[in-house]
């Protein structure tokens, strides 16, 4: 009878099977041990939105290179589209932890996908933080429900990893700013309708970039080609162009020359939300590992029985727990607003894209051949998480922030 | 007009866990097992909850019967809707015994004292596959019930059912107050949001024990072994249907 309901629970009912989800409260990779009851409901909410909304359209969207618009406004309607963006204007007022929790969840059945909720995530803690009463109430609203998306720019074709040394210049006129300069690889560009840019309104160095919002309609707005890429292809990637953009000056989003501080300010976050995805994809991998495992044979065993493969998952799982220890730390650092934030947030998300990426390429290994099929997920939670240690700040400048800290005593 | 709806919310080990039985045969494995709602109860709760937004009912109750953890289950269910959840305190050893019939007389009981109109179960519950408790409480509250039921449609002072059997689709009208049992197809259960699961810290959960309702829970079945079923053997093929007959006939199947 049980075997039979589960078949028509799998057809009928909103939950589908994830074969290798077998979650135990005796399993050191748990991802609820140690959280709060509601972080526990959080996180069990999220994975059945990510087994059943995510996980089944995840290759797809890879193949494709589909933005799934309409599944991330539904993962809005459950309040995924503004987790840590308080509530007057329709936010979940959620803290960072909860957050971090949250993105993990979902990332095991999309990081792309989950990769770029968290970006829009990021850009609406920007305008809820920095932003005047009349623009959070303007343009919260329609952003937390997804109805409206948000990009970040940063980052220039000459400035990357040097983030102050950018260029796009934003010259003052009469009621309005004038933009000229390109923004690069910039997430969603092109297909989402607000754009939270740095620019440069004053002289060189940090203390000369101001931040705006730009809409899409804006005249002088302009896309590049939507750039190919080896993961993250949910979601299109364009460099953004302005030529004589002329905005509102009431886009201004916080004071002139403010822009450096929101930005740094913004990446604690978004680093730990990216470390978050990070694991999301590790445990999913660790999962589907384990399963393969327990069924594939070789020489007369399970690959399970051999010493060097209990090892090797071993060394997966600590990776995994290690990571999601030092992320959830770091979130708690940020939500307590501590002296070592900066520094903690930078180590977590240097530590977990690394270990995670690493887990997830062992995943790939211990697949054997199945591994590198397109047909089994591992390969694109490799694909996906190898970005993570680049993008959010590259983990080169994750050690300059680390061992400044360090030094500095 | 306003009802108070009592739901039935039962933790059972998570349908996607695979089964494990204990040496001794005495049951399965529960120990540091994952465990979840009842996929059955999910889709009363959820009726529950849409019957609210429609206004027909005013207040949902949730109920579960068991050791500790059943007030994650409550949570979770207040954290969909619910408005308040009973916890019905049975610690571990005592809860392996409690059956359909201690069950239903604690519902009724709780029904008579939290006065309630509807009571919406699952079906049944995907550990013990019993489909009782839901019959037997309507016999003890002396109300009409509708099991297996895929659609609900209240008109007034009544509630019209569709209920799937063998045959089809059986359509019945039930007077209020009644008792339902959920099937699969009755809907599709919702999302726990992110301001609702914040809202549940703040939701009532009540504790009580059997004996205050003054039910006695001594299982009156005794569970005498619990085995795996026979690993599938290789079958045997044959060549034409008179061969077919004649092993057939050769184990037996014909007396």
């Amino acid at each position: 009878m049980l075997a039979s309901l589960r078949c028509s629970l799998r057809r009928a009912c909103h939950y589908t099977t994830p074969l290798t989800r077998r979650l135990a409260s005796s399993l050191c990779t748990d991802p609820t041990h140690n959280l709060s009851t509601e972080q526990q409901e959080l996180y069990r909410t999220a994975r059945t939105f990510a087994d059943n909304e995510l996980k089944p359209k995840m290759r797809e969207w890879d193949e494709r290179e589909e933005f799934p618009k309409e599944v991330m406004k539904r993962a809005a309607t459950l309040g995924f589209g503004g987790l840590y963006v308080q509530e007057g204007v329709g936010g979940s007022g959620l803290s960072r932890l909860d957050t971090s929790v949250v993105f993990e969840a979902l990332s095991t059945g999309c990081v792309s996908t989950t990769a770029y909720i968290s970006i829009h995530n990021m850009c609406c803690w920007m305008i809820d933080r920095y932003g005047s009463d009349k623009q959070r109430a303007e343009h919260l609203p329609g952003l937390v429900t997804m109805d409206r998306l948000a990009s970040y720019c940063l980052t220039e074709p000459g400035a990357g990893s040097d983030a102050s040394a950018l260029s796009l210049s934003a010259r003052k006129e009469e009621g309005v700013y004038v933009l000229n300069g390109t923004k690069a690889f910039i997430s969603g560009g092109g297909d989402t309708d607000v754009y939270v840019v740095m620019a440069r309104t004053g002289g060189q160095g940090p203390k000369g970039i101001t931040c705006f919002m730009v809409e899409k309609n804006s005249e002088g707005l302009g896309f590049g080609k939507k750039e190919k890429k080896i993961g993250w292809n949910s979601q299109p990637t364009r460099a953004v162009i302005f030529e004589d953009c002329r905005i509102p000056d009431s886009n201004r989003i916080g004071k002139e020359g403010e822009g450096f501080n929101i930005a740094m300010n913004g990446l604690n976050g978004g680093r730990i939300n990216i470390a978050s995805c990070s694991i999301g994809a590790a445990q999913a991998s660790l999962e589907q590992t384990i399963e393969h495992t327990r069924v594939r044979y070789a020489f007369g065993k399970k690959l399970s029985e051999f010493q060097h493969i209990q090892f090797k998952l071993a060394d997966m799982a600590t990776k995994l727990v290690t990571s999601r220890v030092m992320v959830r730390r770091a979130a708690d650092c940020l939500d307590n607003d501590t002296h070592d934030k900066v520094s903690m947030c930078s180590m977590a998300k240097l530590y977990a894209t690394d270990s995670c990426f690493e887990v997830c390429n062992d995943a790939l290994q211990l697949h054997g051949g199945y591994g590198y099929l397109k047909e089994y997920p591992v390969q694109q939670y490799m694909r996906d998480t190898r970005v993570h240690q680049i993008l959010e700040g590259t983990n080169e400048v994750m050690k300059l922030i680390i061992s400044r800290n360090i030094l500095s005593q | 007009m306003s009802r108070r709806i009592l739901v039935g919310c039962k933790r059972v080990i998570d349908y996607a866990v695979k089964i494990r039985v204990k040496p001794d045969k005495t049951g399965v494995v529960t120990e540091g097992v994952k465990h979840s709602m009842n996929p059955f109860d999910e889709i009363a709760l959820e009726e529950a909850i849409r019957l609210k937004e429609k206004k027909i009912a005013s207040e949902i109750v949730v109920v579960s019967c068991g050791p500790s953890q059943c007030q994650e289950t409550l949570r979770t269910a207040l954290a969909m809707g619910a408005d308040r959840g009973i916890h019905v305190e049975v610690p571990n050893p005592e809860y392996e015994g409690l059956q359909p019939l201690a069950v239903a007389r604690i519902l009724q009981r709780l029904s008579e004292r939290e006065k309630i109109d509807i009571v919406i179960l699952g079906k049944q519950a995907i550990d013990d596959d019993c489909n009782q408790t839901g019959q037997i409480l309507s016999g003890m509250l002396d109300w009409p019930i509708g099991t297996f039921v895929s659609k609900v449609e209240v008109e007034g002072e009544r509630i019209n059912l569709t209920r799937e059997i063998d045959g089809g689709l059986e359509e019945i009208s039930v007077g209020i107050p009644c008792v339902i049992t959920a099937d699969l197809r009755l809907n599709e259960p919702r999302y726990a949001t992110l301001p609702n699961i914040m809202k549940a810290k703040k939701k009532k959960l009540d504790v009580c024990k059997p004996g205050d309702l003054g039910v006695d829970i001594t299982p009156r079945l005794i569970v005498v072994s619990v085995e795996e079923p026979p690993v599938r053997e290789a079958g045997v093929k044959v060549e034409d249907a008179q061969s077919l007959f004649d092993v057939l006939k050769k184990e037996g199947h014909f007396n």
